[in-house]
């Protein structure tokens, strides 16, 4: 079934959109990312405007994420007040982003500084994740064959403790200084204006590995953040460059929101060490495949750019 | 008052000097585009007609153009630094049609002169008009025909050479075919009568394609309320978001 897209003015089909939208959403549900770093490329690929595909992309991650998050609201696994510092911290960071990229954009090469970004986070996030994940699946199978549980350890936060103005995050189990939380929100409001992601998976990682906060929280509370950094982002396009396609949008929903269903309760099933491990595989596939389109010689050197053009 | 009388005499010089003359038509002057558009194709035709029968031992052909609105683009070229490819060199091109198509009785080089091709800008390569000075590459040229041939791969820009029939050097016709990846606009339909590789006569029209339905009223909403389109998607993504979650707990209950 191909469809006409208003704004895009390209002709897709619209199953394809559906498996896109399902896929993407699935991951989303899961690990609790908004899967802009997925679906952007994905829509690229597919001959979506670049604009287009980041400004709609945007919108589909808001949809998966209300509906991922609301099977974390009723597991009460959703820490809203680390949520909400985080949130308004990070509309720090996006206004500031804003501004670098329109710096960017004026000197050239924003898409390279996009995707070397993306190789050098995703690369070094992903081979972080993935060692410390492998590590606690074999601690945990060394443990159960010879018969005995060593308490969990706490981690990363020993330093974090010394730091002034404590605050109690209950859902979360902590007690620490409202100081990290803010950083990594500035942080992530930067990345989500000038890469483009809401910065899921940026986020989890950050809030395991740096917090220490409960797995089970961090997906749904990374999902309460990313739909509201996700809505500002839809609303900053939307008014600024007119790029958001509605038509494209809704299909990807009604793919994505199915699969953000049953991508949560995947999630909920698996282990947590298991839920990581395959959130860093994926992080890693998505870095090389990057890394792979900056050194490999392109089929076409040439490309065109219409100006002023949504 | 002169200038009324000038131009007078010069429509019945024209008129007198051009014994032939185009008649043309086509199956569509409108095009709109719905939600399940697909391309589309318009039957263009015509005859010459003429005060005495058609001169003997001169060959006369036709060619059809067709032509979206036009938009200033550029034109990027990677190369290697630092062993990763990024975009180099480039070239601005002031004015290139969305969609060209170029369709005629005969090869090109046959049926029009350079210098004719020149002054009509037929020719695919002549509708796109690069002001140099701008470019920071060292051959121009190479970005224009690597333009040229994304496009054409896109089927954007066609050439389709022995497409129009021409019986007894009298009556013709061809389709064109419009793709579904269309630009809106004002799309430019002109006709040429060549003879001795001279253009002798020309008729021009125009095609007004544009977006219909609920693509039409998705356009205007997002231009003219932007504030009301944003709030509009959000509403569609969150309430979609509930429901399918509503609707999951329904079904495992």
């Amino acid at each position: 079934m191909q469809i006409y897209l208003p704004i895009a003015e390209v002709v897709v089909n619209a199953f394809l959109l559906f498996g896109i939208g399902g896929i993407v959403g699935l991951l989303s549900g899961m690990f609790g990312v908004g899967g802009g770093f997925l679906i952007t490329p994905a829509l690229f690929f597919i001959g979506i405007p670049p604009t287009v595909a980041v400004s709609t992309g945007a919108v589909q991650v808001v949809a998966s994420s209300v509906s991922a998050v609301m099977v974390h609201l009723k597991r009460r696994t959703v820490d809203f007040r680390m949520g909400t510092v985080m949130l308004l911290s990070g509309f720090i960071g996006s206004t500031v982003g804003i501004y670098v990229f329109r710096e960017l954009e004026r000197l050239g090469h924003i898409n390279l500084f996009v995707e070397v970004s993306y190789v050098v986070l995703m690369g070094l996030i992903g081979t972080l994740m993935f060692q410390e994940s492998l590590r606690a699946i074999l601690r945990n199978r060394r443990e159960a064959r010879e018969g005995r549980t060593a308490a969990p350890r706490r981690r990363g936060h020993s330093k974090l403790q010394k730091w002034p103005l404590k605050v109690k995050f209950r859902t979360s189990g902590l007690y620490i200084s409202i100081l990290p939380p803010i950083f990594i929100g500035v942080f992530i409001g930067f990345l989500t204006t000038t890469l483009g992601v809401g910065g899921g998976f940026i986020l989890v990682p950050a809030m395991i590995y740096m917090l220490g906060m409960n797995t089970k929280v961090v997906v749904g509370t990374s999902l309460f953040q990313v739909i509201f950094i996700s809505a500002y982002a839809v609303m900053a396009h939307v008014l600024t460059s007119q790029s958001v396609d509605l038509v494209l949008a809704l299909l990807l929903i009604v793919g994505g929101v199915v699969g953000a269903q049953i991508g949560a309760i995947i999630g909920l099933r698996l282990k947590a060490e298991q839920l990581r491990i395959l959130l860093a595989l994926l992080v890693l596939a998505v870095c090389v495949k990057i890394f792979l389109g900056l050194v490999l010689h392109p089929a076409d050197l040439y490309n065109i750019n219409v100006v002023g053009h949504a | 008052m002169i200038r009324l009388l000038l131009s007078l005499a010069l429509a019945l010089f024209a008129t007198a000097a051009s014994a032939q003359k185009l008649v043309t038509g086509v199956s569509r002057d409108q095009v709109a585009i719905t939600a399940n558009f697909d391309g589309s194709d318009i039957l263009v035709y015509g005859a010459v007609a003429r005060d005495a029968p058609p001169p003997k031992g001169v060959t006369q052909n036709i060619i059809i153009t067709l032509e979206g609105p036009s938009e200033p683009l550029i034109v990027r070229k990677k190369a290697r630094m630092l062993g990763i490819w990024a975009n180099h060199e480039s070239v601005r091109v002031d004015s290139a049609p969305s969609f060209y198509s170029v369709s005629t009785t005969a090869p090109v080089s046959s049926v029009i002169s350079h210098t004719e091709d020149l002054r009509y800008h037929i020719s695919v390569p002549l509708a796109i008009r690069e002001i140099g000075g701008t470019a920071t590459a060292q051959h121009p040229k190479k970005f224009i025909d690597a333009l040229i041939k994304i496009r054409t791969k896109e089927g954007k820009y066609e050439s389709e050479i022995g497409a129009v029939k021409f019986k007894d050097n009298t009556l013709f016709s061809t389709r064109v075919q419009l793709p579904a990846n269309l630009t809106e606009g004002a799309y430019k339909l002109r006709i040429f009568l060549t003879q001795d590789r001279k253009v002798i006569d020309m008729s021009q029209t125009s095609i007004q394609v544009s977006k219909a339905g609920i693509e039409r009223w998705l356009f205007n909403l997002s231009a003219d309320r932007p504030a009301l389109y944003g709030i509009l998607s959000l509403f569609i993504a969150i309430s979609a978001g509930w429901l399918a979650s509503a609707a999951f707990q329904l079904l495992r209950r």
